[in-house]
């Protein structure tokens, strides 16, 4: 038997993500500051939804209720820097502690529901935070938001331009994505994926279900909790309507939109998600000058229910073998469903 | 003979006022292929569900290698060296047939999350290590030429045999057998036979679930006979054959027409 075949399993093969590196060190010297400001919000969004893609599309627990745990990032931040002048790093790391510890007491109540049930309890989660942080106006100024949230800094560095921060929001989510792929190609990927694909079974082979469910559900907790601070640091003023479930929904239709069994379908689907939604933004009220930000709410929730009617896989796996034929090399598909030149006679008795 | 492995004592389900499992005792020595058969509707699925951990007994107690199991969950019976198949197959569609099988060897491994996320010393190995026991495993039942395949493209017979080889992954003393016979055709079953009884000398032993009485026959090396929760007789298939009860309880006697 040839042992060499277990890399045949998992593309883990960095060229494309070397050119990719490559493009996004590129591109912001070539756009305008309104595009750049896109991109930034492409990669915040992108954090939050690889965090998701794990914990949906992988494990396939729906969650309804992360824009919470991005709120709660971007609080603790606002909180720790605006109110008490600490330090950016100090406000991100409790954010994610904080993050960690409602993501527990919630999830393990919640994580024993499954599909909708989990679904409209990680709503009313959601709602529930919504609601503190409407009402905690001492802390955060309740609905009339928190403003003067200062630029982010980290060891005297300070984040203090577009481009600046452009870089840092990137390659936290290239990092966070290079995490997220080594944790999928491997024995806790394969465990929370077979917890999607059958419960009972991956339980009944050792795999402890309820703790692999919460794991991921902190995990991708910590995602948003990270990205939801250095939004606030981005936009220096935020309120609780950044933070409803429409926004924990619009997460969910990035992850669908980009493919949610594919560790890059999360940062395709924000790309998407957030390009669409400026075209729409510039387009709509050419033909449509009465219209408002409802256009949008239909326009996505059509393309959501297209794209699990005619893509279930999202856009992903199609873009995927796009690369592929581009660079002559299998898709990751492919390289599951084994290379044709393999010996495919190994031990086989038919 | 050798040790008893598995020691079942009064187990007992009740769903509110139905009993569906009464009082069964038996017990499973290492090595040994036991048989549990009963008409339609015995409680032998709910008995396994019991043992596996997948529902609670009402009362009762399970045995393995000296420890009790009663009221663990199914991941700890599983770590304690007891996996399953099931009757209605539960294949990781989402997954190739290679990664079924490695999951299957989940417990013998240790990465955890961040383990795993930052690729830590140790990972690369375990993950050589997971794919040279599945594809051992897979070479065992004989489909190890579709390691790469997806799950879900693989016919009925083959995923009866992937859930063996993942069933077996973690090297376990005993494997439950939920109908492992069911829709497979006489060629398919005979290979499956061939497996099991390969597998039992290497020391694997068996509990199994089945309505095809050939196969009960040709490989138990004992049966344990149900009916209405209750166990109605045991011991080797020879004398299950001549055993008045379990003739009565699978064809009926004349008083009994009626319930039927």
């Amino acid at each position: 038997m040839n042992h060499s075949r277990v890399n045949d399993l998992y593309n883990r093969h960095y060229g494309g993500l070397f050119l990719f590196i490559v493009v996004l060190a590129i591109v912001p010297f070539f756009v305008n500051s309104f595009f750049l400001s896109v991109l930034i919000l492409v990669g915040l969004y992108a954090i939050v939804t690889t965090g998701l893609t794990m914990l949906m599309g992988y494990a396939g627990q729906i969650s309804l209720g992360h824009a919470a745990f991005y709120g709660v990032g971007a609080y603790a931040s606002a909180v720790m820097t605006g109110t008490h002048g600490m330090p950016g790093i100090v406000g991100v790391l409790v954010g994610v502690i904080l993050s960690i510890v409602i993501a527990v007491l919630i999830g393990i109540p919640t994580l024993k529901l499954k599909e909708n049930y989990l679904a409209l309890a990680t709503l009313g989660f959601g709602i529930i935070i919504f609601t503190f942080f409407k009402e905690l106006k001492e802390i955060t100024g309740g609905l009339n938001g928190f403003f003067g949230i200062p630029s982010f800094s980290l060891f005297g560095f300070s984040f203090d331009t577009d481009l600046k921060f452009y870089f840092l929001i990137w390659v936290l989510l290239i990092i966070g994505i290079l995490f997220s792929k080594n944790v999928i190609d491997s024995r806790v990927g394969r465990a929370l994926r077979s917890i999607h694909g059958s419960d009972i079974a991956a339980n009944s082979i050792g795999v402890n279900i309820q703790q692999y469910k919460l794991k991921v559900f902190v995990l991708s907790a910590v995602y948003a909790s990270v990205a939801g601070s250095l939004y606030a640091h981005y936009v220096t003023f935020i309120n609780p309507n950044l933070f409803t479930a429409m926004e924990s929904i619009n997460f969910l239709i990035m992850v669908v939109i980009g493919g949610s069994a594919n560790i890059w379908g999360g940062m395709i689907g924000a790309i998407v998600y957030v390009l669409l939604n400026e075209l729409l933004k510039d387009i709509v009220p050419v033909f449509f000058p009465n219209v408002g930000g409802e256009f949008q709410i239909v326009f996505f929730g059509v393309l959501l229910v297209a794209i699990l009617i005619y893509m279930p896989q999202g856009l992903a796996p199609t873009l995927g073998k796009l690369w592929g034929r581009l660079v002559g090399r299998k898709s990751k598909k492919q390289a599951v469903t084994g290379p044709p030149n393999a010996d495919a006679t190994v031990g086989g008795s038919k | 003979m050798s040790k008893r492995l598995l020691e079942v004592k009064g187990l007992t389900k009740a769903f509110g006022g139905v009993v569906a499992v009464s009082e069964v005792d038996f017990h499973l020595n290492q090595g040994e292929i036991v048989a549990v058969i009963g008409p339609n509707g015995a409680g032998k699925t709910t008995l396994f569900n019991m043992i596996t951990g997948v529902l609670p007994p009402t009362s009762g107690q399970v045995f393995f290698d000296g420890k009790e199991l009663t009221g663990k969950q199914p991941y700890q019976i599983a770590e304690a060296g007891i996996t399953r198949t099931f009757q209605n197959l539960q294949v990781f569609e989402n997954m190739s047939v290679i990664e079924n099988v490695m999951t299957g060897v989940h417990c013998r491994l240790k990465t955890g999350f961040l383990q795993a996320g930052l690729r830590l010393m140790g990972v690369k190995k375990e993950e050589q290590q997971a794919f040279d026991i599945a594809m051992s495993c897979l070479e065992k039942v004989g489909i190890a030429d579709l390691a790469f395949e997806p799950a879900e493209v693989l016919p009925y017979g083959n995923q009866r045999l992937l859930e063996i080889a993942r069933a077996s992954a973690s090297s376990p003393q005993l494997i439950l057998l939920d109908e492992p016979m069911a829709g497979l055709n006489p060629q398919e079953s005979r290979q499956l036979v061939d497996i099991i009884k390969k597998k039992r000398e290497e020391g694997m032993s068996f509990l199994f679930v089945e309505h095809d009485m050939e196969t009960v026959m040709g490989i138990s090396d004992r049966i344990v006979v149900i009916d209405y929760g209750k166990k109605i007789a045991e011991g080797t298939p020879a004398e299950i054959y001549e055993n008045e009860k379990v003739i009565a309880a699978y064809l009926g006697t004349e008083d009994e027409e009626e319930a039927i």
